[in-house]
């Protein structure tokens, strides 16, 4: 029932968005076909107006490829990675789990992957350590929960937070399906009577803010290294290992859509809709 | 103590300072809170409401309530209800009151609250829960007011506030329904994620808020000669025990649904909620509680021999209201955070603090309440 409704919801869904110029999403349903070419120039055509169609694509859409095959060959990457986040942006360190705030961490398979199972599957997936963070999902429920504007996707298909409007609602986090998620319960710019900040044992980046008490920070995707021309943090941890690749999913020559045709991925959770710009290569 | 209270001018102050007493100790525990962050209270990355939003979302239902007076009393012209409809209504501003004031404490940024106005996300359920809530308290406010003087007045009341009265109906149900939605809407909570929630919610509502408006005119009648008339607290019953029903029937759907198709995103908060899961079981206790005096007390409210039994109703009341208040203030909003989108277990204890607040906020709509119906009982003396 519940399989069903869903499909049909997405068949809709999708109607929808290709069939703005067709008389009712409903009719270009019952045709059986989706016209793209009457979408606005909304990418590639949809053959087949089937539940599994592929899904449209607007402007760009920056993504992750993580390969976890490297992480379980090589010992401490993914920790390397969530040192090098960490650091880079400021997450502080409570030291405990109440108050933890992370960007991306590293979760078992069967944690990581909501609804698949690692029963009767060999040691090896059992485990591999699987790195998660936000899925800068091309159809955010983060974004449309948000009653500010706060969390946004921006024209680099970057879901981002504006810590300066966000009310700390923490409607985002409800609303988020990953966990990908972190609120400063306490603030994090507290110091100790010699000045010496609390939460930060390795001192601060100065190039990054840090936050204030009671808004929702999460991964940015490195929005301003790459601004600056740079890679994303985690990324560039892991060196010449390929353990992460960065790039434009919707533009077809980049390196990660080639990856990505190349190779069989998986994306976490998938059948909530939301489009998530992280794969993973098991 | 309320009792007390209410009979003369000495009670009524002591009970007033009373809830005064606690508005200032929980006030004290607030201005902690807000120099020092949510971390006071139990809340975490993984169950990221707690006590704060579960009982907004209760109070949106006693809010939402007083619609069964107001219904049958201005649509169905049930004249029985004439004289405590006003307190329907005014038992609406209260919560309302209530609501905003638990929204205001859940903030991390309360100073920016505004932002909600400055930046309006149609997309976002909260927007709309806002401006609904904040309309109802207006309706309420307006056409309590404006009813209750004309009738101090003598005066019939004007015809325009028909319009508002009118008005206030779908909208009682709308804010339930938008309050439902901030959760329904939802995709990786399958808790929550339920069409029959909004319905779910609506019953309850009708349930809880007519109990412990009956509980109060027991109490009035008792000590302040506020008699709302035997056959209004008959009818009363009769509205509590069909919602009653309907929110067990609805619960039993949802059981249904759960462990008939066995899906494990459905059965794992039930298995939580209810039976304790992987060794984790804090809410089983409170929700067996909840099931156990909210199904006895509908079976009560169905017999008449104790509805009219004077010493069992106002007990009857309070078991139907704690068994919604812990089902819905409690288990409901809790219960959807377990298992996390990782599929771990968090459980969540409110701290001391955050139970300050809690109270403080009770004691406010109390006092709101008590003041309202002190004018209410003023207004009936100056008559007699
Ligand atoms: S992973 Fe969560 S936080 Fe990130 S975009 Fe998706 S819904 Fe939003
Ligand atoms: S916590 Fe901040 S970002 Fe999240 S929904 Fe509320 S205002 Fe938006
Ligand atoms: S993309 Fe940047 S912000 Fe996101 S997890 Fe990697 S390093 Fe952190």
């Amino acid at each position: 029932m519940d399989v069903k409704r869903r499909k049909f919801l997405k068949i809709a869904g999708i109607s929808a968005i290709a069939g703005i110029g067709a008389p009712t999403a409903f009719s270009t349903l019952l045709k059986g076909e989706v016209n793209a070419s009457s979408g606005g120039g909304h990418g590639e055509a949809t053959e087949k107006s089937d539940a599994h169609a592929e899904e449209k694509v607007v402007g760009k859409q920056y993504g992750l490829v993580i390969n976890t095959k490297k992480f379980g060959q090589i010992a401490g990457l993914a920790e390397k990675c969530t040192a090098a986040c960490h650091a880079e942006h400021n997450v502080p360190d409570y030291g405990n789990p109440k108050d933890e705030i992370k960007w991306i961490w590293t979760e078992s398979y069967n944690h990581a992957f909501q609804g698949k199972s690692d029963h009767k599957k060999n040691d090896a997936l059992k485990n591999l350590p699987i790195l998660v963070t936000c899925n800068h999902c091309a159809n955010p429920p983060c974004v449309k929960a948000c009653p500010t504007k706060a969390t946004f996707k921006n024209k680099d298909g970057i879901v981002m937070m504006d810590y300066h409007r966000c009310i700390g609602c923490r409607f985002c986090m409800a609303a988020c399906p990953y966990g990908a998620r972190s609120f400063n319960w306490k603030n994090p710019r507290e110091t100790y009577a010699n000045g010496e900040m609390k939460f930060y044992p390795n001192g601060i980046n100065k190039e990054f803010p840090t936050r204030m008490r009671g808004v929702v920070e999460k991964c940015n995707l490195c929005a301003k290294r790459i601004a600056d021309g740079k890679l994303p943090s985690c990324v560039e941890a892991c060196g010449d290992t390929k353990g992460i690749i960065f790039g434009d999913i919707n533009d077809p020559n980049s390196e990660i859509s080639q990856v990505l045709k190349n190779t069989f991925t998986i994306q976490r959770n998938p059948t909530t809709g939301t489009r998530p710009s992280v794969f993973y290569i098991i | 103590m309320l009792e007390k209270a209410l009979q003369g001018k000495h009670a009524y102050w002591g009970w007033i300072l009373f809830l005064l007493g606690v508005i200032s100790i929980g006030g004290i525990f607030y201005v902690f809170q807000y120099f020092n962050g949510l971390g006071v209270t139990g809340m975490s990355r993984d169950v990221s409401w707690g006590l704060y939003i579960s009982q907004f979302t209760f109070l949106v239902g006693v809010a939402a309530g007083g619609v069964m007076l107001v219904l049958p009393y201005y649509v169905h012209d049930f004249k029985e209800f004439g004289k405590i409809t006003i307190l329907g209504e005014f038992m609406a501003i209260a919560a309302i009151c209530m609501c905003l004031m638990f929204i205001i404490a859940d903030l991390g940024q309360p100073l920016r609250a505004l932002n909600v106005l400055l930046h309006p996300t149609p997309s976002s359920m909260l927007f709309w829960d806002m401006i609904v809530l904040n309309g109802y308290l207006f309706l309420n406010v307006l056409v309590g007011w404006v009813v209750l003087h004309s009738h101090y007045k003598d005066a019939p009341a004007p015809k325009w506030i028909k319009i508002f009265i009118w008005i206030s109906i779908p909208w009682a149900i709308s804010i339930h329904t938008v309050t439902a939605m901030l959760y329904c809407g939802l995709p990786g909570r399958h808790f929550w994620l339920t069409a029959i929630l909004a319905p779910r919610f609506l019953a309850s509502a009708f349930a809880a808020g007519p109990a412990l408006l009956l509980l109060v005119a027991l109490i009035m009648k008792k000590v302040a000669n506020f008699d709302a008339g035997e056959k209004a607290i008959q009818k009363l019953t009769t509205i509590i025990a069909y919602a009653a029903i309907l929110n067990f029937f609805f619960v039993g759907l949802e059981f249904f649904v759960a462990y008939y198709s066995e899906l494990p995103g459905h059965t794992h908060t039930f298995d939580y909620l209810f039976f304790g899961s992987h060794g984790y079981d804090n809410l089983v206790g409170p929700m067996r509680f909840s099931a156990f005096i909210g199904i006895v007390a509908t079976i009560m409210f169905l017999i008449p021999k104790c509805k009219q039994n004077t010493t069992l109703l106002p007990i009857m009341c309070i078991m139907i209201f704690l068994s919604l208040l812990i089902d819905k203030g409690l288990g409901f909003v809790l219960g959807g955070f377990v298992p996390n989108p990782l599929g771990a277990i968090v459980e969540y204890y409110p701290t001391i603090p955050e139970l300050g607040i809690v109270a403080a906020i009770w004691a406010a709509g109390a006092l709101i309440l008590t003041i309202l119906y002190k004018i209410v009982l003023s207004v009936e003396a100056n008559k007699a």
